[in-house]
């Protein structure tokens, strides 16, 4: 029986701007099993990201509960938060996002350093995400010396390398060209058949929808399930 | 050119923060850069307003100041039937004599801490007063002949103690009470204490002149009358317009004033030109984007340059106009120092000019200059392909 | 300790801006150490006087002097050990630009008084033997190139005319401290022209100085010495040389503060530089110090990376500032060598220069620090450069 790792009950948001309110989800209801890869789509401005965002507590909903990896975000406070996402969370993002001034096998260890790893444990984890996503040869590469779709194959390697419960990626092929898109989409897939890792991806993308079991479609902040 | 101006001048407003704090650093080095001069400036203010071109003032030969130099009857007697000497209507050679000493007083507010410095005490002839039309008594009254009383200059009274208007001082075993305080354009007789030249000359003992001062018969002989008595070997004298030889009194503590005042604001100058080019070099790092399509669409190189360069001189431009707005406020503050060339206090403030306004811009744009300069150049030497390619 | 790494890179990313703040820091830091070095010069020689001795002055200001008369009677006071006598002597050498410090003193007395200053045998064997002989010190004699057996000649502005002199001696200072750049002549020589010329001003002294036995008695003793001369037509004041020397200070009292003003003001100018660094890099990273957020890094990690980077560079250009004013005072005293015997960073001046790099490297780095802890996650990533 699996796991439910994302449960969201009436979740709703809301942002302010001068006084008026700008509604971006509105009464959201999901369950996500362990080892599902779903795909969330929907035109821009439909609250995709704002949904990502949120199961992974770099926001917090106007209302409703949001429940993932066992924890009930409400009722963490912001250094829990921060410990709980570095225990249970790989957050991939459309720009990658990597630190320029570390090299690869450095951005890979950053999420390590939070956690009791010794440095030659450390180490072995990020060989092996290094491995996993093909870029073992480049580890003393820095970001400027790598190619769009090397840098974000680092970001899901720096994503998996702590061995998280779900893996969010936002946009992941966003920026980058089709051969690269496709290499990134088949890791993801394999991380997900191979070693059952849980993701939701966010695209609007039909085509690295494809690559997912699962699509959910986001449209003027409410779901529609296809 | 207006189009790129304007172009300089939103960017100068857009990063709001790292402007003001250049402008707030240029600022700063203005306002010290100012202040030397306006130190300097008020200090030469005070003793141009010292003395007349139609007096001449008489010294003992190479004794440099007044209170160095020694006189006695007989040479002020040659001297006052000297034919360039003004005689007025009545019949009276404009001719005073006059002692100049220095008496140690407290300055007010310290007593006790021994912080006093040298307070000049002149003692004066009748004819003293004639010769600098500029002197007003503004409280109390004049002394009474025969008496131990004084009058004391503005500064003297407002800084020392014991020299305010009724008050005592004590020097040559007497005591002294000032009946009067007097006002004269802010020259440097307000930083000192007047007295009857018989008295003062019968309380220390000294029966001898400091200085002989009188008014020229023909302000345009000057120098005719000056060799004629520096000549006549009865006298050993040196002769100056008044002036002139007050101006002379301030040469060094002048020059030590401006020397570690632009010694000082040329080292902050270079903090404030790293903090430009700082600032100037992040602009153009900022919007490597804009200058590739700004080259792109036809802007040549020099185009680039100047945007930059404006961008720079602005920013100093207002840190300049900044600094100097400040400084202004200074000449409401005095400051009252040993002039070490003469050995007595003296009194002055901050005086701004227009010509320290201008340095100080001219100041200000120079370090825009040279701190914007090389950062304007890498922004104009940027490929257009690296530019447009650049995140 | 990773973090570390990060840090120090962190810090010269942009290296040309790093070294730039670093140098702009360096220059404020070298200024401030200049300028208190400068006017703890002023100060040097009150360090320099003895608690042994008094110097005895007219009271009403030191361009009155006093009678000769008076040296038996201060002698003859308790406590007194042993007394000479000074007079300034004002001349000038070729020009006024030339300035330094001369004394006429009592020749057989006064370098009893002053055994600090160390002069061969039999310099001043000659020195004692020849009216006109003057002694001057060795940072003197180098400024003007003087060897013992030349002839000066100096224009009096007190005692009017040329006077002739010898130099007979170079004396050298015993302590760090100890002034190298007077002239001594003998007050005899003085003394005896103005016998001939102008009678009424011999037997005049313009300062005594005291030799005392117990220096807690100062007060005592000084007070007992004017007493004397109470309602005399030269009334004294004697007190201690480090008062003495101390109230030339304070005449210059208000250019020291205007100094002091200033260098206080180097702290604005060092705070303005490394804060404006530190502004423009904290909106430069808004996304990476997000993503780190996103990662699970704490507040606290984020303070450190970011005040790390800020004292770092302040740390930095302090000790580079604190460095090139070592030689820069080495030029100020030489220059300043006429008026003060010591021009030195002294250790005070050391510790307020570390304190203030240190000081300035946190308050820098308070905006970008609250700026990064505050912005919200979503809100960094959003910002694409």
């Amino acid at each position: 029986m699996a796991e439910t790792i994302v449960r969201m009950e009436s979740v709703s948001k809301s942002y302010w701007r001068d006084q008026l309110e700008i509604p971006v989800l509105q009464d959201i209801n999901l369950e996500i099993p362990e080892g599902e890869f779903l795909a969330l789509m929907g035109p821009s401005g439909s609250g995709k990201s704002t949904l990502l965002n949120l199961m992974a507590g770099i926001d917090r909903p106007s209302t409703g509960s949001v429940k993932v990896a066992g924890a009930e975000l409400a009722n963490l406070g912001d250094s829990d938060l921060a410990r709980w996402r570095s225990d249970s969370i790989g957050f991939i993002f459309q720009f990658y996002n990597l630190m320029p001034v570390l090299n690869a096998f450095e951005n890979v260890e950053l999420p390590l350093l939070l956690t009791k790893l010794s440095s030659s444990e450390r180490r072995q984890q990020v060989e092996t995400a290094l491995s996993i996503v093909g870029l073992s040869d480049r580890m003393k590469h820095y970001p400027n010396q790598l190619s769009g779709g090397q840098e974000q194959r680092v970001a899901i390697a720096r994503a998996v390398a702590s061995d998280p419960t779900l893996i969010l990626a936002d946009e992941p092929t966003g920026d980058l060209d089709k051969q690269s898109a496709e290499d990134v989409l088949e890791l993801l897939s394999r991380l997900n058949k191979e070693f059952g890792k849980t993701i939701i991806m966010v695209t609007h993308d039909p085509r690295a929808a494809e690559s997912a079991n699962l699509t959910h479609h986001l449209d003027k902040g409410e779901l529609v399930t296809k | 050119m207006p189009l790129l101006i304007s172009y300089s001048l939103k960017n100068v407003r857009a990063r709001r923060l790292t402007t003001s704090l250049t402008v707030l650093g240029m600022g700063l080095v203005v306002f010290v850069f100012c202040a030397a001069w306006m130190l300097s400036h008020g200090l030469s203010e005070t003793l141009v307003a010292t003395g007349y071109d139609e007096n001449a003032i008489v010294i003992r030969r190479s004794s440099q100041t007044e209170v160095q130099s020694i006189l006695y009857r007989d040479q002020a007697a040659i001297i006052k039937t000297d034919p360039g000497v003004a005689v007025g209507s009545d019949g009276t050679a404009q001719f005073a004599n006059e002692i100049l000493v220095l008496i140690t007083q407290p300055k007010r507010g310290t007593t006790g801490t021994g912080a006093s410095s040298n307070v000049p005490v002149r003692g004066v002839s009748e004819l003293s007063f004639g010769l600098r039309p500029n002197m007003k008594l503004v409280e109390g009254r004049m002394w009474r002949p025969g008496t131990s009383e004084i009058i004391a200059g503005r500064k003297v009274a407002n800084g020392f103690e014991g020299c305010g208007l009724g008050e005592q001082v004590r020097f040559g075993t007497r005591d002294w009470t000032v009946v009067g305080v007097f006002e004269s354009d802010g020259s440097g007789f307000e930083s000192e204490l007047w007295g009857d030249v018989e008295q003062l000359m019968d309380a220390f003992g000294r029966p001898v002149y400091s200085s002989l001062t009188f008014k020229l018969a023909d302000t345009s002989q000057f120098a005719a009358v000056k060799a004629r008595l520096e000549d006549d070997p009865r006298l050993e004298i040196d002769i100056d317009r008044e002036k002139q030889y007050y101006a002379n009194q301030s040469r060094f503590t002048s020059i030590y004033i401006t020397a570690v005042g632009v010694t000082v604001s040329l080292l902050f100058g270079l903090g404030a030109i790293v903090g430009a080019m700082i600032t100037m070099y992040a602009a153009v790092a900022g919007r490597t984007r804009e200058i590739g399509t700004m080259r792109a669409l036809g802007f040549s190189r020099s185009s680039i340059l100047f945007v930059f360069l404006v961008e720079s001189l602005t920013i100093s431009m207002m840190g300049g106009a900044l600094g100097i707005v400040v400084a202004y406020f200074l000449r409401f503050v005095e400051v009252s120092t040993t002039n070490w060339d003469t050995f007595a206090e003296i009194a002055f403030s901050f005086e701004m000019s227009p010509m320290i306004a201008v340095i100080g811009i001219i100041f200000s744009l120079m370090m825009g200059l040279v701190g914007g300069f090389l950062p304007s150049v890498r922004a104009a030497r940027l490929k257009i392909i690296d530019a447009l390619r650049s995140r | 300790m990773k973090l570390l790494k990060l840090l120090f890179r962190n810090s010269f990313r942009h290296p040309l801006r790093t070294v730039l703040t670093i140098l702009g820091l360096a220059i404020a830091i070298m200024s401030f150490s200049v300028i208190r070095t400068a006017i703890n010069a002023w100060y040097v020689g009150a360090e320099a006087s003895s608690p042994n001795r008094l110097v005895t002055r007219n009271a009403v200001s030191l361009i009155f002097d006093m009678p000769l008369a008076y040296k038996e009677r201060i002698a003859n006071a308790d406590g007194v050990t042993g007394i000479s006598l000074a007079q300034w002597f004002g001349g000038i050498y070729v020009e006024p630009s030339n300035f330094f410090a001369q004394f006429a003193v009592e020749h057989d007395s006064y370098f009893d008084l002053y055994p600090e200053f160390l002069v061969p045998e039999d310099q001043m064997a000659a020195f004692m033997a020849e009216r006109n002989a003057v002694l001057v010190g060795q940072k003197l004699a180098d400024r003007f190139g003087w060897s013992v057996g030349d002839n000066v000649r100096l224009t009096g502005t007190i005692y009017p005319g040329d006077w002739d002199f010898v130099i007979r001696g170079i004396y050298t200072g015993k302590f760090e401290t100890t002034d190298e750049n007077t002239w001594f002549s003998r007050w005899d020589y003085l003394d005896e022209r103005m016998r001939v010329e102008t009678p009424g001003r011999a037997g005049r002294v313009g300062t005594y100085i005291i030799q005392i036995d117990d220096p807690s008695r100062a007060a005592e003793i000084s007070q007992a010495v004017d007493a004397m001369f109470e309602n005399s037509i030269a009334e004294t004041l004697t007190e201690t040389e480090e008062a003495f020397n101390l109230s030339f200070v304070a005449m210059g009292s208000q250019i020291v503060l205007g100094l002091q003003i200033v260098s206080a003001m180097v702290i604005g100018v060092v705070l303005l530089v490394l804060g404006n660094t530190m502004a423009m890099t904290a909106r430069e990273r808004v996304s990476e110090y997000a993503v780190m957020k996103s990662l699970g890094f704490q507040s606290y990690h984020l303070v450190g990376l970011i005040a790390g980077e800020s004292m770092l560079i302040a740390i930095m250009g302090g000790a580079l500032g604190l460095l090139i004013s070592v030689p820069i005072n080495g030029v100020l005293g030489v220059a300043l060598s006429m008026m003060f015997p010591v021009v030195k960073m002294d250790a005070l001046t050391f510790i307020m220069s570390a304190v203030i790099s240190g000081g300035v490297g946190l308050i820098a780095a308070i905006f970008p620090t609250l700026k990064a802890v505050r912005t919200p996650i979503v809100e960094g990533l959003r910002i694409v450069d």
